[in-house]
């Protein structure tokens, strides 16, 4: 059994633990390449099928090829497809491209708030309707006590202590030095009212081992991964504002392993481009704690 | 200070291999290994070392830490490079178990760091207890403490096998012989006693880099391998083919979307392996049937199915089964099937672990609650003084005890396969203590499981479904018992219950305890020791016919407890029951589907069962 089959099966195994613990459960997914692994390992978890909701933040400053992808995979694979996002900030303006904040505080508002507040159900959430492919509100607000993320441990520091199942109080808060201990496939699946888990399947995975797996298992991949003739491709996605596209000439997912392997990039951090990365000393971790991805 | 570093995917910038040959790397396995060992006897050094020797850093990140030292007038550390959260920094102790990946020209690591203070040893069990290696690193300076003798218990106890013991800080004793002797003599002693048997001994220095990537000049007395050397030539875990074959059940599934009626046993594989056409048991029910296939999704199709694969199989009989079934193949060795079982268990909880107080034990895939029966000793793992009069297990420590389970499980005893014996306990919705199942002791159901296992080992299907009945007698088949103290109205109301169903064209019977008393029960002496078990266990037998042939039985009971609910249970689907009570209390403890306080007539008990059954979807219900 090779290196990513060890990984697939790990990931398959959590992902039933999660779907078989937790009665309100679904999946983030932001388009990009790690959950699009996910939502695949789901399929194959499933037997084909996605039996969860899958939900996405929509900050409205993704970059639209992404939100024109999320919904085409959503009516093929026929997804149960919901998103959530900060209409307030959006109407007032309370954003970094607006000049009003800076991008700490952007990520903040239309990222964390907006995922506290629709994973609780506080703030409308937007379901696809499969017969018309538009979106809905919808009238089911109860909150999710399982959260599954395709956070990968390799990632950047604070992301390597994760937990399988990590538990989230109900400020959505992260308590590092206080995490469940998990051993011998038993994870934390009880918890006390009014706190959920965080499901993270790829924990393990590194940013090699994804294109890997993108290249065997041929998962389509939104096609801003790849170098469309001006020699510049996204490693990494996120809002249109704060991530830019890397020098590249990978114009296929054999390209983009060759480069991570033995390539110019076997040794430059992938979130390289995120602004956000590079505001403070603990910026990411902060966010983290307070609930961001 | 350092909390970008991003530790991750890093690969050795002067690696000269080609393209070709790091995909070889990619087949061979990466290796998990876990470095344990008492607080500030330099573990982090160790790896920020290894990193920096290896060229595993991305670049000028070694300058850039060195750098800010400077400027923050504060001597360089490697263990400065993997820090990489603020709390650490501030604390100076690892808290948790990181992960860092890193590669040699051999194959790729991950190196699980394990925090030696002892507040923190649930986050060293989660991270060793995923490694198939482990480097246990001593101080030379300070000698045997606490925590190396107790991390050396826990990697015992967690089934590690690869363990190398890294004599750190030689720089500080003046890399000399005869007091790194004098370690490892008191070390390996210790050792012993707990049945490791380490793969080497190495004198080091973190800091300095003697024998980590290269060979010390400064221990010439020193003829065995670098650290570097040791890590190649572990070996990555072996998948046990050559074992039973094992699967704990994860889920049924059925997603009708599309049309897709395949009904899907999902798990993971264990140890052995399955083929289509493979007779299979479920235990501890005992159910049997064959595989007919083998799913998958986005992969050719599979014939057989091995260890370490997430799988799922469809079955030729359709059988009732649910997740915590340990799937088993016919004709191999079986698992054992009980409640009680004796352990070896560590525990980690805040609050110790007492005698009668409910838990929930976790094996496999199969919760249940349980207690702590008999405690026979605690060990101290930090110096393995026992005691035997203890009442409780606290914190760290290490015991030897009996536990009941609320049901049997299906398990296998430690040393015969370790996947399958290991279970953890919850307490307070906390994981709070690990151990292993050393023996499979006897309960009070034992006798009726036996039978119960070997009956459905035994029976003939019929090539009529379950599911076939059902749907052509327009019900599903199911034992109702009513119980109830002395003339409340049990049996008026279940002859009631059974002609109202009658009449509805229902297939239904009511079974008079005295039909069976004097039938089925002729051969049982009045007043022998386990009459009313074995007249249960009976009634049980014939209940679980009568729901085969698809009928709903009604059956009366007076005043029945929980072990006699067991005991019907242990023959009987129990969501295939319901479980009726007449009369304002009721008088055992027993959970009840339907509690009928206010007892009007026999035809008002019988019109609230009714109902019942239509809610449960026993009975269809009109509009």
């Amino acid at each position: 059994m090779d290196h990513l089959q060890k990984l697939e099966n790990r990931s398959i195994h959590i992902l039933r633990e999660a779907y078989s613990q937790f009665n309100n459960l679904c999946m983030l997914w932001s388009i990009g390449k790690d959950s699009t692994v996910m939502l695949w390992l789901a399929r194959k978890a499933f037997f084909g099928h996605v039996p969860l909701p899958l939900v996405h933040i929509d900050t409205n400053y993704q970059i639209p090829e992404m939100i024109e992808h999320r919904d085409n995979l959503a009516m093929e694979w026929e997804l149960d497809m919901i998103y959530g996002e900060n209409g307030q900030a959006l109407e007032t303006k309370s954003t970094f491209p607006d000049g009003n904040l800076n991008r700490i505080q952007c990520c903040k508002q239309l990222k964390s708030e907006a995922l506290r507040n629709t994973l609780n159900g506080s703030w409308p959430r937007y379901r696809i309707n499969h017969d018309s492919g538009k979106y809905e509100v919808e009238k089911d607000s109860e909150p999710y006590t399982g959260v599954i993320v395709g956070v990968r441990a390799d990632e950047e520091g604070s992301r390597s202590k994760e937990r399988y199942f990590s538990p989230r109080d109900q400020n959505n808060d992260w308590d590092i030095g206080e995490q469940p201990p998990e051993f011998w496939d038993q994870y934390k699946t009880d918890f006390a009212p009014g706190t959920h888990v965080r499901i993270h399947p790829l924990l393990d995975w590194t940013e090699l081992d994804i294109w890997e797996y993108i290249e065997r298992e041929k998962i389509p991949m939104v096609s801003l991964y790849f170098d469309q003739g001006d020699g510049k491709r996204y490693r990494s996605l996120g809002c249109a504002p704060c991530t830019s596209p890397v020098e590249s000439d990978a114009k296929n997912v054999k390209d983009i392993i060759e480069e991570l392997k033995t390539g110019k990039f076997s040794n430059i951090a992938e979130r390289s481009g995120r602004e956000q990365d590079k505001e403070d000393g603990g910026g990411l971790e902060e966010l983290r704690k307070d609930g961001y991805m | 200070m350092f909390n970008n570093l991003s530790i991750g995917n890093i690969q050795s910038k002067n690696d000269n291999i080609s393209f070709e040959d790091k995909s070889k790397i990619q087949k061979d396995n990466n290796l998990k290994l876990v470095i344990a060992g008492h607080v500030d006897h330099g573990k982090s050094t160790v790896i920020g070392r290894l990193l920096a020797d290896t060229n595993s850093l991305p670049e000028g990140k070694l300058e850039q830490v060195k750098e800010k030292c400077r400027r923050n007038s504060k001597p360089f550390e490697y263990a400065f490079l993997l820090d990489a959260l603020k709390d650490e920094q501030a604390q100076g102790i690892t808290i948790d178990s990181a992960r860092i990946f890193f590669n040699t020209n051999h194959r790729k690591y991950i190196i699980l760091d394990a925090p030696g203070h002892i507040e923190f040893l649930k986050n060293m069990v989660t991270g060793a207890a995923r490694a198939e290696a482990a480097l246990l690193v001593i101080d030379a300076d300070e000698g045997v403490q606490e925590n190396s003798r107790r991390h050396a218990y826990m990697l015992s106890m967690l089934g590690i096998k690869q363990i190398a013991v890294l004599v750190n800080k030689m720089d500080l004793i003046a890399y000399n012989y005869s007091s790194y002797q004098k370690i490892e003599r008191e070390f390996r002693a210790f050792l012993k006693k707990i049945d490791i048997n380490p793969l080497a001994f190495i004198p080091v220095s973190g800091m300095k880099g003697d024998n980590i990537a290269s060979k010390s000049e400064n221990m010439t007395w020193y003829q065995g391998k670098t650290v570097l050397e040791q890590l190649d030539s572990f070996e990555n875990d072996k998948l046990t083919i050559d074992k039973a074959f094992r699967m704990p059940v994860q889920d049924i599934y059925k997603f009708t979307k599309g049309g897709d009626n395949r009904r899907i046993v999902a798990g993971s594989v264990i140890s052995g392996e399955l083929k289509i056409g493979d007779e299979v048991v479920f235990y501890p029910s005992g159910k049997k049937s064959t595989v007919k296939s083998i799913e998958g999704f986005n992969e050719p199709h599979q014939k057989s199915v091995a260890v370490g694969k997430a799988t799922g199989i469809t079955l030729k009989e359709q059988i009732y089964i649910t997740r915590g079934e340990l799937l088993s193949k016919v004709g191999e060795e079986k698992p054992e099937c009980t409640s009680r079982v004796r352990v070896s268990i560590f525990w980690l909880g805040k609050k110790p672990m007492e005698k009668g107080k409910e838990y929930y034990l976790k094996l496999g895939t199969v919760k249940t609650k349980v207690r702590l029966e008999e405690l026979e000793r605690v060990i101290d793992a930090s110096n393995l003084n026992q005691e035997e009069n203890r009442s409780e297990i606290g914190r760290h420590d290490v015991a030897e005890c009996v536990l009941k389970m609320d049901k049997a499980i299906a398990f296998d005893l430690a040393g015969q396969l370790e996947e399958t014996s290991r279970f953890v306990i919850v307490d307070d919705f906390e994981i709070a203590g690990g151990g292993i199942i050393q023996e499979a002791l006897s309960d009070s159901q034992s006798w009726v499981r036996e039978k119960v296992i070997r009956r459905n080992y035994k029976w003939q299907k019929s090539r009529i479904a379950r599911d076939e009945r059902a749907e052509k007698y327009n019900q599903k088949p199911s034992l109702i018992i009513i119980s109830g103290q002395e003339d409340v109205g049990k049996k008026p109301t279940a002859k009631a219950l059974e002609k109202m169903l009658f009449d509805d064209g229902k297939i239904v019977y009511f079974l008079g305890i005295g039909n069976l008393l004097y039938g089925v029960d002729a051969d049982i002496k009045n007043g022998a020791n386990n009459h009313r078990e074995e007249h249960f266990r009976r009634l049980a037998e014939v209940s679980n016919l009568m729901l085969d042939a698809g009928a709903i039985l009604i059956v009366t009971a007076v005043e029945l407890n929980t072990s006699d609910l067991d005991l019907i249970k242990t023959a009987v689907n129990s969501h295939d029951m319901e479980i009726v009570w007449l009369g304002d209390k009721i008088s055992k403890d027993i959970d009840c589907d339907l509690h009928i306080t206010d007892y009007k007539s026999d035809q008002d008990s019988a019109n609230r069962i009714k109902e019942l059954l239509q809610e449960r979807g026993i009975i269809f219900k009109p509009w």
